[in-house]
């Protein structure tokens, strides 16, 4: 019923809209044409001096109402991400002062010069000297975004500071897997035609004996507050993206090319529960680059702790090839509890 | 005035005579026609089909992005399994969106843009009886209705059509088994798509050709109107950016179909298993998608830019300012749009060195803008402005260039860009730049040309109420945007409400969607207005409705097939002597007077 009422509505609307422009075609017709063009000019110049008062208004009321909710309202929880943020006010002013001063002379202009039958239009077809000014100004503004720019992004993508931490974090449909190099520091080699969903999900070589401490877990990833850390990515089937937008960096996760990316998280998870006043809190990795129907629910969460949480829960871990050969587990007795441990921190 | 008495006074009288088509049976003038007027009639409306089914795509989808919890009992009649229960299904929404995405970018604003107005245009306005190779031209369309055709029917197969981003990146486009979309969904697309640049191609090819070569007597290049410049440098860019996309599609076409691994490598799928293919690169196709992917973002908008122009100093009358600045920048940034292509592809583990360079050339593409936008402002100042819908979308245009411009020098520093990819500011961007942007310049050209078109009028009341519902409404729906993608908030999601860091976007989303409807429905009032003009509107009685220069308009109000009755007119200035010497206008065929000052 509803339905129905909406459409008759939306019909009566257009009717009436139809009904209005028919007449005013009928008007023109009897007061004259040039009449009622004048007319209309008048209204549409005066709606254009008027779209600008209320469309700057509209920006900031729609600034106001939605600042907080970005992620602007806090700090960055990467030290890092801290020169993305002042990258993006200095960006914010230098196209706002434009934005600003373009939109209004548009406006501006167009309210002021609207048709005006004892207005002479000057014939003014060029002029070099105000060409070059705007050629040359917007020109040395580039240039210094590119400066503030580049510095950043080569450290972005350079080479982390030496004492990072690495992890290895692979995308598949739909879902994260995260890899520690375990005691010896090194990942163990792997080759996508070993993956077996059962014991296997990344395919290690187990004949590869470093791979035979490398630690492997789902959902949750563990980093360190301070501490600076690598991620190298890959991906199991499509292309997937680890978007982490409070540290304010992203990467794609590609099948059979490994990328990299490093930042240091500055704050845990609780303080950042405290920043935001979010209970809920969590960091969550978001998958930024479309890969299949289950793309929006590709969640998964990092959770920063200090260096001796860490420790503890590094210590519960069990290195992933016994779960592929039970039977060399020297702890298979401590098995239940640790996995009880594990799927208690995971929820 | 004088002028146009002694302009025109010919072709009112010839009126009658301007039909050559008596031996032209239904069948070749309205369907296999050369004429490369009813040529541009065909892209325009075959666009405008499009439109409205893209239109309609955004609106379902953003349905479900408004009211995600809601169910609407009227989807699942509408589109039945795609819809169960009312909620449109994930499968569904990803078709959607990539639907909405392709037939936007390249049906709508591709060919239903440059289709029509190069069509219409060239040959009108440089003073040619029509395109270089009529018949090319007439293939041109009818490979364009094929592709739509093939694309119409990848809707109603079993598996869906194709469901994973208007890019295609493959693994998940080359892969059925990672994406039902990706099945025979995909394979339509492809062919539908490469149909699509065989169209293109045989478009731009004869454009280039005919601006080169046809043009009348004393139509030097510096005089042509910026129009023909703009969308002479449209073709060239298609020419040559679209082998590059139908070379990757053939790849593609080749790892899906025939087993090879250009672009698959260590890919292991769940419920398939780890596939044979080793040694291929995903990046690749991304780097030969973008090579046509961006320079098609000028494609769409370039023509925009050449209508707005011609149209502003039109309604201004005054002469556009810096001509030769607009032509030089039209060049740049043609030139630009080959070498940018990997700022979409920062993210993609990119060498940081080659990364650099695309930024920096990334935002030189800004100076060109630069000028661009201040050349407008210049040319309205001091102006006497007449608010025709036309003028108001220009003016629309270039609010719309500014403010999507503007958010490009974020996206286009790669370490912002790392932070912005593909959120929602993302899709902010790129929707007022490109897409509402350059479908304003569509509805100004449309506004200013529609008579000459039909030789009616459209109705005035209608073009107003479509304009400031448009505008406002387009800086309603996308402008916070922008704030959803400072908060991360990622684009192609099907639901928001599983993540702690994007759900609180839920009112903002129901806002954006309830907007997107009232445009929508606003855009079917200036289609009705469209349709009952051509045949109801009110008569064209001035040839030359805005008082313009150029030569389109001194052809008679229904100009048969070759355009002018008797010789070609001749060309003795450039396109805008608008209040020159204190005359209101004069157009392009008026010899320089002994007495005329120098501009």
């Amino acid at each position: 019923m509803t339905m129905f009422l909406t459409i008759a509505v939306v019909v009566l609307i257009f009717v009436v809209i139809f009904q209005i422009a028919k007449v005013s075609e009928y008007v023109s017709v009897l007061k004259g044409e040039e009449v009622s063009r004048k007319q209309s000019n008048k209204i549409n110049g005066f709606l254009m001096a008027a779209f600008l008062v209320l469309g700057l208004v509209g920006v900031w009321y729609c600034n106001n109402l939605l600042f907080d909710k970005t992620l602007l309202a806090h700090d960055s929880a990467s030290v890092e991400g801290a020169r993305v943020d002042s990258m993006l006010w200095v960006t914010l002013a230098i196209s706002g002062i434009a934005f600003i001063g373009t939109q209004a002379l548009l406006f501006i202009f167009a309210y002021k010069y609207q048709e005006d039958a004892n207005r002479k239009v000057v014939f003014f077809a060029h002029s070099t000297k105000l060409e070059l000014i705007w050629t040359i100004i917007p020109a040395i503004t580039l240039t210094i975004l590119v400066v503030i720019g580049l510095r950043n992004w080569f450290l972005f993508t350079g080479e982390p500071p030496k004492n990072a931490m690495v992890v290895e974090v692979t995308g598949k449909q739909f879902g994260w897997i995260y890899r520690y190099p375990g005691k010896d520091g090194s990942f163990g080699k792997k080759y996508y035609k070993n993956i077996d969903n059962a014991s296997n999900s990344l395919g290690l070589i187990w004949d590869d004996e470093l791979a035979h401490d490398d630690i492997v877990m789902e959902q949750t990833v563990y980093l360190i507050k301070g501490k600076p850390v690598k991620l190298i990515l890959g991906s199991r089937d499509v292309i997937h993206d680890v978007g982490l937008s409070h540290f304010r960096l992203k990467m794609d996760a590609v099948p059979g090319i490994p990328t990299t990316m490093w930042f240091t998280p500055k704050y845990t998870t609780k303080e950042m529960k405290e920043m935001t006043g979010n209970p809920n809190f969590v960091y969550e990795i978001s998958c930024d680059q479309l890969c299949g129907n289950g793309h929006y629910s590709m969640k998964g969460i990092i959770e920063v702790i200090d260096q001796e949480e860490f420790d503890a829960v590094m210590a519960k871990q069990k290195p992933y090839y016994y779960t592929a050969f039970p039977e060399k587990d020297p702890s298979a007795a401590a098995d239940t509890t640790v996995t009880a441990a594990v799927i208690k921190k995971i929820n | 005035m004088s002028h146009e008495a002694v302009l025109h006074g010919d072709a009112h009288g010839h009126d009658d005579h301007g039909h050559h088509e008596h031996h032209d049976t239904f069948l070749t003038k309205y369907v296999f026609s050369q004429d490369h007027k009813m040529i541009a009639k065909q892209f325009l409306i075959t666009g405008m089909v499009w439109a409205v089914l893209g239109g309609l795509m955004s609106v379902l989808f953003r349905l479900q992005l408004g009211y995600p919890d809601s169910t609407f009992p009227f989807l699942e009649d509408l589109l039945g399994k795609w819809a169960k229960g009312g909620r449109i299904t994930p499968e569904a929404y990803y078709a959607l969106v990539t639907t909405h995405g392709t037939v936007l970018v390249f049906f709508v604003l591709t060919a239903g843009l440059s289709g029509t107005f190069a069509n219409f245009l060239i040959p009108l306005q440089i003073g040619a009886r029509d395109m270089a190779s009529p018949f090319m031209n007439m293939l041109s369309y009818w490979f364009f209705f094929a592709a739509s055709i093939v694309m119409l029917s990848s809707m109603f197969v079993e598996t869906g059509p194709f469901s994973g981003g208007w890019v295609a990146y493959p693994p998940l486009s080359a892969l059925g088994d990672a994406s039902p979309g990706s099945k025979t969904g995909m394979d339509l697309w492809l062919i539908s798509m490469s149909l699509f640049v065989v169209s293109s191609l045989l478009g731009g090819l004869n454009y280039i050709a005919t601006i080169l070569n046809m043009r009348t007597k004393g139509m030097s290049m510096t005089r042509l109107p910026l129009t023909i410049w703009a969308l002479f440098f449209t073709a060239v860019l298609g020419v040559l950016s679209f082998p590059v996309l139908l070379s990757g599609f053939i790849l593609l076409i080749f790892d899906r179909n025939f087993g090879t691994s250009f672009y698959l490598s260590d890919i292991f799928v769940n419920g398939v298993g780890a596939l044979p293919n080793e040694g291929g690169s995903a990046i690749l196709y991304q780097h030969l998608f973008w090579f046509l992917g961006h320079p098609e973002v000028y494609i769409i908008l370039l023509p925009a830019l050449g209508m707005v122009s011609e149209i502003i100093s039109i309604n201004s009358r005054k002469p556009i300012f810096g001509y030769m600045a607009m032509v030089g920048s039209l060049f740049a940034i043609a030139i630009l749009a080959f070498l940018v292509w990997a700022h979409h592809m920062f993210v993609t583990g990119l060498n940081p060195f080659l990364g650099s360079v695309f930024v920096l050339l990334t935002l030189l593409i800004a100076v060109p803008s630069v000028i661009k936008v201040f050349n407008w402002l210049t040319t309205l100042w001091k102006g006497n402005i007449r608010f025709t819908p036309a003028m108001l979308f220009a003016i629309g245009f270039v609010s719309l260039f500014i403010s999507g411009g503007l958010t490009g020098i974020w996206l286009g520093n790669s370490a912002l860009d790392i932070h912005l990819h593909d959120t929602y500011f993302v899709v902010a961007h790129f929707h007022i730049v490109m897409g509402v942007a350059s479908m304003f310049g569509m509805y100004a050209g449309i506004y200013h040309w529609f008579p000459k078109m039909y030789g009616k009028q459209l109705n005035n009341t209608l073009g107003y109420i479509h304009f400031w519902v448009t505008i406002a409404g387009a800086y309603m729906i996308f402008w916070p945007m922008h704030y959803e993608g400072l908060a991360g908030m990622p684009r192609r999601y099907y639901d928001f409400s599983i993540w702690e860091s994007f759900k609180q976007f839920g009112e903002l989303n129901k806002f954006i969607s309830l907007v997107s409807m009232i445009v929508f429905m606003v855009q079917l009032s200036f289609l009705f207005n469209f349709f009952y003009s051509i045949f109801k509107g009110r008569k064209l009685i001035d040839p030359n409705p805005w008082k313009s220069n150029t030569l389109e308009w001194t052809a008679p109000i229904h100009p048969g097939h070759g355009n002018w009755v008797g010789e070609i007119p001749e060309v003795h200035r450039w396109a805008y002597d608008y209040g020159k010497d204190g005359v209101d206008f004069i157009p392009q065929t008026t010899p320089v007077g002994a007495d005329e000052s120098q501009h």
